[in-house]
Formats: structure tokens, sequence, C-alpha cells
């Protein structure tokens, strides 16, 4: 039975071009002379290092620990030498560098001890420490840890799993050929994240611009219960992980919600058949496919490991003479590489060579005239302009109010627009500037929380001054006053000493507060030591 | 430039502009079969004036004079002007209104994608306010010479009756709602050669042409359906409504929306993005406000038509209904996910 489709609105149709890439089937990139494999490859923590240089390593020995459990392991993509352990700049936005293992190859492709696991045999909070171990993160993009996403929520299970074949940016098809070329491991890759979570269904949403990765994966999931593919209509971003989840079950994911709490949670196919290859054949996740394609001579893709210099592979795929810049990722949320020395890591689905001619610059940008095109094109259904003029005006406030952060970046508004605004660009500033004034924020409430502190301290210690100089006045009276009662009682035997024994309770008290005192700053000292953050 | 999309729709804002002027070709075409050519002159009156006002202020501006003079948007002004005066006015009142549009309405509120009123509007409702005499000067209908028709344009002679004629708008509303009046909507309709089949004579036609590039203008993406059926939507029903009830009084539906400038600020002048409100509820209001205020003043008004007052007092608002109808975002339509 065919799953009743559900719509997302807004959307756009740009030429897809996933042709030039598929006429041959995925080729092994030849081993690089230098891997350089950063530690974090995943959303969250950066793993810890487990290596030194001068180190050998085996293929899939691991090489950096998971830190904690928002974090994924990192391994040896290939046996050889670590020669460094140092910083490295990432093919990233930000062009930031970041701490990476390089490893010189010694060509045997030596692997570590593999240990299949029977997925049946294991409970799901052991496979979810399996595939964390086995570095298995999202290979959609977004490269967030697994495990994480397998957590169920209050329910105790996710219910529907939707896998995500669609791949709807133009010109990547690293998806579809794997579809194409390994639909088995991807369906038993499915089998253990359904186990892992007691899905019920598992709905195999497929751009109908792939036929063949849809018969492959149809013939592969026959005999499965529960899983379906899906075929769904080609339009971008069909392939955003909210919006297929909207087209499969008709489910809507608010901005920073997990699709547990809503039973159901979305992978990338390459990731399903990352996960079949760790559990079923003890193989962490070492390598991926790259869709080398535009203004090349030979488009293609390509398994390469972890850690392979762009640089390395362009040679495969022949760029024209006239390309002027590489992106990273496709042509409709890729970024321009920096440099092309940067290695490959778990999120690099696609190497893009641009030319002007092949991607051509926008006009210049002009005034934005509310024509709404933006709004139209909008998949997460915000009013593209509107959000434009609050950046633009840096008026963050308002740009939250109108939902900025449910902004996926897809640039279906910037591809429509007659003004040629680059409108992800803004939101992007507004985003980031957002979260800077957010960490200020909370930078200047730890400082007023210290200085707060630090007149508490002093006032203190101004109280305990003052106390204690009342303490030794009242037992210098004390004395005095017990002297003249000494004095007064030879005196006058018979009578009692009124005023010493109405002079004895202040001692007591003094005594206690001199006690408490010191008590008191004892804890403060403690204290002091733990700076205030930490104290929280 | 490093940031994404790398690609682009081949669209432009002249492309727009451009396809909002091809659309308005069939109503002009209809209006020189009824009216003559003199129109063609206002046009070009109209464009010379707001090309030159558009240069200079974008010249003092200091901005890109070859760039925006390009954009279309000033021709898109002066062809609404043009065809909202009478085309036998003279030609410094037609060359006057472009300026005022084009130097105040648009350049001085910060010119393209700024001004919060429709400059066109604006210009007509100046000269409403200043020129009446001159913005009743309706050519009758039959009067195309095209001589005759210069010389009241250009040598700003004496306009004889002969040659103008009350408006429809104009002749049923001072027969039915002076105090004096004692006909019947269809008498008036019936006696008077200003009449055609349902509207005015000659100008139920043009709305014809109005409609079709409009609808080639939805078509092509260019405006949403929203405001023409929201327009003449509410425009029909008020009227239809107001009729039923005293069909002698008030005239109906069909005269209401093919008559005056309903057809074309349905489809042309509401539909101006930038002054106009933006979400599609919002949208719906904004004209269905327009249509209410516009069948107000040319029933009760003392002007001829009220489109252009209306269009302006419903931008007043567009802010306010724009914050008032913001559609709820992807995954936060249901309450209880917050």
């Amino acid at each position: 039975m065919l799953a009743a489709l559900f719509n997302f609105r807004g959307g756009v149709k740009p030429a897809s071009h996933k042709d030039e890439s598929t006429q041959s089937p995925i080729a092994p990139a030849p081993l690089p002379a230098r891997l350089v494999v950063p530690l974090r490859q995943s959303a969250g923590a950066a793993p810890l290092p487990l290596v030194k240089a001068g180190q050998k390593v085996l293929k899939g020995e691991r090489i950096g620990a998971p830190d904690g459990s928002f974090s994924a392991a990192v391994h040896a993509p290939t046996s050889g030498t670590v020669l460094a352990v140092e910083a490295r700049m990432l093919p990233h936005p930000s062009g930031l560098s970041a701490a990476c293992v390089v490893i010189e190859p010694d060509g045997a492709e030596r692997w570590i001890e593999r240990a299949p696991v029977d997925y049946r045999a294991e409970s799901p909070d052991a496979l979810r420490d399996r595939l964390r171990d086995a570095g298995i993160v999202g290979l959609g993009g977004a490269t967030f840890p697994s495990h994480l996403k397998l957590k169920p929520g209050a329910a105790g299970r996710i219910a529907t799993l939707v896998i995500n074949g669609a791949e709807c940016e133009p010109w990547i098809t690293c998806d579809d050929m794997l579809m194409r070329e390994r639909a088995a491991e991807i369906a038993g890759g499915i089998a253990i994240l359904s186990r892992i979570v007691s899905a019920e269904r598992a709905l195999i949403g497929i751009e109908d611009n792939k036929p063949q990765a849809i018969a492959a994966m149809r013939a592969a999931v026959a005999g499965m219960a529960g899983a379906e593919v899906v075929p769904v209509p080609t339009r971008y971003p069909a392939g955003g992980e909210k919006q297929l989840i909207r087209v499969l079950t008709g489910i809507e994911i608010p901005f920073g919600r997990f699709g547990a709490e809503f039973g159901v949670q979305c992978f990338n196919v390459g990731t399903a058949c990352s996960v079949h290859r760790a559990l079923a054949h003890g193989e962490p996740l070492v390598s991926r496919i790259v869709t080398l394609a535009g203004n090349v001579e030979r488009p293609g893709n390509h398994e390469v490991l972890i850690g392979t210099p762009i640089d390395d592979l362009l040679g495969l795929a022949a760029p024209k003479a006239d390309t002027d810049r590489f992106i990273m990722g496709g042509p409709m949320m890729g970024f321009t590489l920096p440099r092309t020395d940067l290695p490959i890591t778990k999120a690099a689905n696609c190497i893009l060579a641009a030319s002007p001619a092949l991607f051509p610059h926008a006009g210049p940008e002009m005034p934005c005239i509310r024509c709404g095109a933006c709004t139209r094109a909008c998949p997460a259904e915000l009013q593209p302009h509107e959000l434009y003029w609050f950046a633009r005006a840096k008026n963050f406030g308002k740009a939250q109010e109108y939902g900025i952060f449910d902004c996926i970046e897809c640039g279906c508004c910037a591809y429509v627009c007659p003004s040629n605004i680059r409108l992800v660009d803004y939101y992007r500033f507004a985003k980031t500037s957002v979260r800077a004034l957010e960490r200020e924020k909370a930078a200047s409430d730890a400082a007023r929380q210290r200085f707060e502190f630090r007149n508490l301290r002093s006032e203190r210690e101004a109280r305990e001054k003052a106390e204690r100089l009342a303490a030794k006045t009242a037992a210098a009276r004390q004395t005095i006053a017990g002297e003249k009662a000494e004095a007064v009682a030879t005196a006058t035997a018979a009578e009692p000493a009124e005023p010493a024994t109405t002079a004895l309770p202040p001692l007591d008290d003094a005594k206690k507060a001199l006690i408490a005192a010191a008590v008191a700053r004892a804890e403060a000292r403690e204290t002091d030591k733990t700076p205030p953050e930490e104290a929280e | 430039m490093n940031g994404s999309p790398h690609l682009h729709l081949p669209v432009s804002v002249r492309l727009v502009m451009f396809k909002v002027l091809a659309a308005l070709i069939p109503g002009i075409a209809v209006y020189v079969w009824f009216f003559g050519a003199a129109i063609l002159v206002q046009i070009a009156l109209a464009s010379a004036a707001a090309l030159a006002g558009e240069a200079a202020m974008l010249k003092l501006r200091d901005k890109p004079v070859g760039l925006f003079l390009s954009d279309g948007s000033a021709l898109v002004t002066a062809w609404l002007i043009a065809l909202t005066f009478p085309p036998i006015a003279p030609w410094w009142l037609i060359v006057t209104a472009t300026l005022f549009a084009i130097v105040v309405a648009k350049h001085l509120y910060g010119g393209l994608g700024q001004n919060p009123f429709n400059p066109a509007m604006v210009a007509f409702a100046v000269c409403i306010v200043a020129f009446p005499a001159l913005m009743s000067q309706w050519p009758a209908v039959g009067f195309t010479d095209f001589a005759a028709q210069m010389a009241l344009v250009f040598q700003s002679q004496s306009v004889q009756d002969a040659v103008t004629m009350a408006t429809p708008l104009d002749a049923l509303r001072t027969q039915l709602h002076t105090p004096e009046a004692r006909a019947t909507v269809a008498g008036v309709l019936g006696s008077h050669a200003t009449f055609g089949n349902i509207g005015g004579k000659g100008w139920e036609w043009i709305a014809l042409g109005y409609l079709i590039g409009g609808l080639w203008l939805l078509q092509q993406r260019v405006i949403t359906w929203h405001m023409p059926v929201a327009f003449l939507g509410a425009l029909a029903l008020i009227a239809a409504g107001f009729s039923l009830g005293n069909p002698d009084r008030y005239a109906g539906p069909a005269f209401h929306v093919v008559t005056g400038g309903a057809m074309l600020g349905a489809f042309f002048i509401l539909t101006d993005p930038v002054s106009g409100a933006t979400t599609p509820r919002g949208k719906l209001i904004f004209a269905a406000g327009a249509a209410l205020l516009t069948w107000i003043i040319r029933t009760f008004g003392a002007y001829p038509d009220g489109m252009a007052f209306a269009v302006l007092l419903m931008n007043l608002c567009v802010p306010l209904i724009d914050m008032g109808t913001q559609p709820p975002v992807f995954g936060h339509k249901d309450k209880k996910n917050e």
C-alpha cells in the first residue's frame, strides 16, 4: 500500500543536473599520500585525541574518543603512521582551524580486528553505544551523531523512521548511486535502526527523478515488514529533513525540537548504509561517497577515505580551465571552499567545480520591492522579506519573533528574488549576531554574579570585623564588670551581684558570634576557590 | 560573495516591471480604439517626465542612474498616471502629476521599494484636489479626432461641451445622489449617451482589456489572486446588496466592477507590491477595504471615482494589516507544540 503523501509549501525547481555524474559506477578514490582527519566531525563535542605523532595506526583504529554523550568517535581511515596531531584549517564556511590527525598511509590498508555483531542479540542501549563508538553521524550533511537521534522520547519508541533518499540538491548524486549499488546494505541498516527504536514502519522517501534508485530500494526492502519506498515529487528542498518528514507523515517538527518527541526520526540512506557496515562487518565509518561534478571533464561518484585532501580528488574529475571556484555541497546550500588542500569530512557529499558560465553571479542587488516571491518559495513558511528588513535594521528581537531560527537556509528565497538580494547571508548574519549577543549576555550575567558575590563577601567581612570588635569590647567590659562584681561581692557578701549576671549573657552571645564568624570565614574561603560559573 | 545559494533564477525587478507594462497593452489598445490616440501622447509625456524626474532624483541621491532608470518602475508609475488621467487634459497637468509622483511620492520617501503610498494614486489625488475641472474633462464617446485632441492637450484651447462628457460614475452620481435628484438607476443608464451595455460606453471594453492583461499577470505569477478577487468580489457584493435593497437608487455589481478605475485598480494599482499588504490574509483585507471605500466614495462622495483615495487610505493601514496577519511558521501551527 502506498502511504498517502502530504505536501510542503514553497520550494523551487532548479535544473537537477543528475545525469552527468550517474553515468559510471562508484569508483574507489586512490589512497592519497597524506590523510588529514579532523577530530571534530560531528555536531557536539570534539572527540579527545587517542594517538600521538609517530604512532602506528591500523585502518579503523580509534584515534578520537567521544567526549561525553553528545559526540562521536573518529577512526584512522587507513593503516599508517601518525605524523602529527595539530590544528589545520577545516572545510567549513567559518574557515576555522581545529585539531586534526595527520596520517601517512603505509599502503597496506591493514584493518583492525573487525568483529561483526548480531544486532538482534543486543539491547538498544548497547547498539547505540556501538554506533557512537563506530563514529556514525548523519551523512546528509548535518553530521548529527546518530545514536542521539535514536533515543526514543517519552513514548519509549519511535514509531516511524523516515529514510532520506530524496537528494533534492541539484548536481549531487552520491545517495542516488549508493541506493542503486548498495540497496541491500541500506536495507540492512534500516533493519538495525528500526530495531533500536522499535519502529513500526520505515518510509524511504526518494525523489521521483531517480527511477533506478527507487527500483533498487524496492527490491531490497521487498521482504521487510513495515518498510516501504515512497517516491516523492521532485521539488527542492524535498530532501530537507523537516520537509521530507512532513511529506511522508504530515508531521511538522518545529525548530529546536527532536523528531523523537513526535514519534518520527529521519536518517539519510548513507547513514543507514554505514550503520549496517558498523554492525554487520564491524567497520567504523572511515569513508563516504563523494560526488565530483559541475564544471569538470569526468563527473562521477567516488568512495573517498575521510581525510583525503580535496586536491587529490580534483585530478579524478579534471576541472575545466574556466573553473573559478569549488563548492562543497550543492549549489543551493553549499559553500565556496577557501582552499582546496582541505580534507574530505563526513559532511562532504559533493565537490562542485563552478565557473562563471555555469553558476553566473547574480546581478547587482536592488532594493526589496516586497513582491512576495520569497514568501511563496519559503518551505519554512516564513516571511523572508520581513526577516530581511529586520536583519538589515539589526532588529534582532523582531527577527526572532518572526522566526529567524526556523529558517533552514535552503536558499529558495534568494534563488527567486528578482532584486538579487543575498537573503540567506542576511539571515546568517542575524542568527550569528543573536547567538553572539546571547553569549555576551551570559558572560555579563556571570560577571555580574561575580561582582555581587564579591560585594556580598566584603560586606560580610566588614560585618564580621565589627562583630569581632564588639565581642572584644564586650569581653573587656565583662572582665571589668567581673572584677567590679568581685569587689562588690567581697565588700557586701550577702548581696547577689545583679549587674554581673546581666552582663553574662552578652558574653555568651559574643562568643557564639565569634565562632559563627570563624566558621563562615572558613566556608567563604572554600567557596572562593570555586569560580562562580562552576558554582552555579 | 561566498554564501549560498550559488544559483539564481533569471528574474529581475526590470522583468517584473516590464511584464506589468506589457499587461497594460490590451487595455491601452482598446482605449485607443474608442477614444483616439491622445492617450498614447499622454503616456509618452508621462514616461518622459517620469524618466527625467527619476534620473534627476537618482543623481541627487547619488544612486547608480543607469541601473535604477532601466528598472522600469518609473515607467509603470507613468503609465498608470496616464491611464487614470483624462486623455485630453493639458500636457502640463500630466507632466506635473508625474513629476510629483516620482519626486515626492517615490524618491523623497527613499526611492524604489520604500514608498508607503502608491505614487500614481498620490498624483491622481493631488491633481483632483488641485485641478478638479481639468480632471473631469473626459472626452465624449466618438471624439477621436487626433488633431483636435492635440489642440486641447498642447494649445490649451477652451474646451467645448461637444467634445467632453461626464463619466458614467459622474453622471450617475449627479443624477442620483444630489439633493434635487429624482431619477432612477435604470432611467439614468437608459437616457445618457455615456453609458454602454453594462458600464460606460467604451470604458467597459477597456476594462475587459485590463482584465485580460491582469489574468496574464496572474498566470505569470507577477501578482497573486488575492487582491483582484477580494477587491472585485467585495465591490460586487456591496453593490449587489445595496442595489437589491433599492434598485432605483444604487447601481448593480456589474456596473461597478467595469466602471471607473475598478478593473485597472484591481489588477494593476492595488497589486503594487511596495505599498500593498504582503501576507495572503492581509491582501484580502487590504483589497476588500479598498473596495468598501471605493464604493462609498463613488456613491456618496464628492469625487467622480474613489479608487485613488481608497488605495491611499488602505496604504496607510498596510503596516498594521501585515503585522496582524502574519501566517504561522512551519511547525508552529499547532499551539500545543509551543
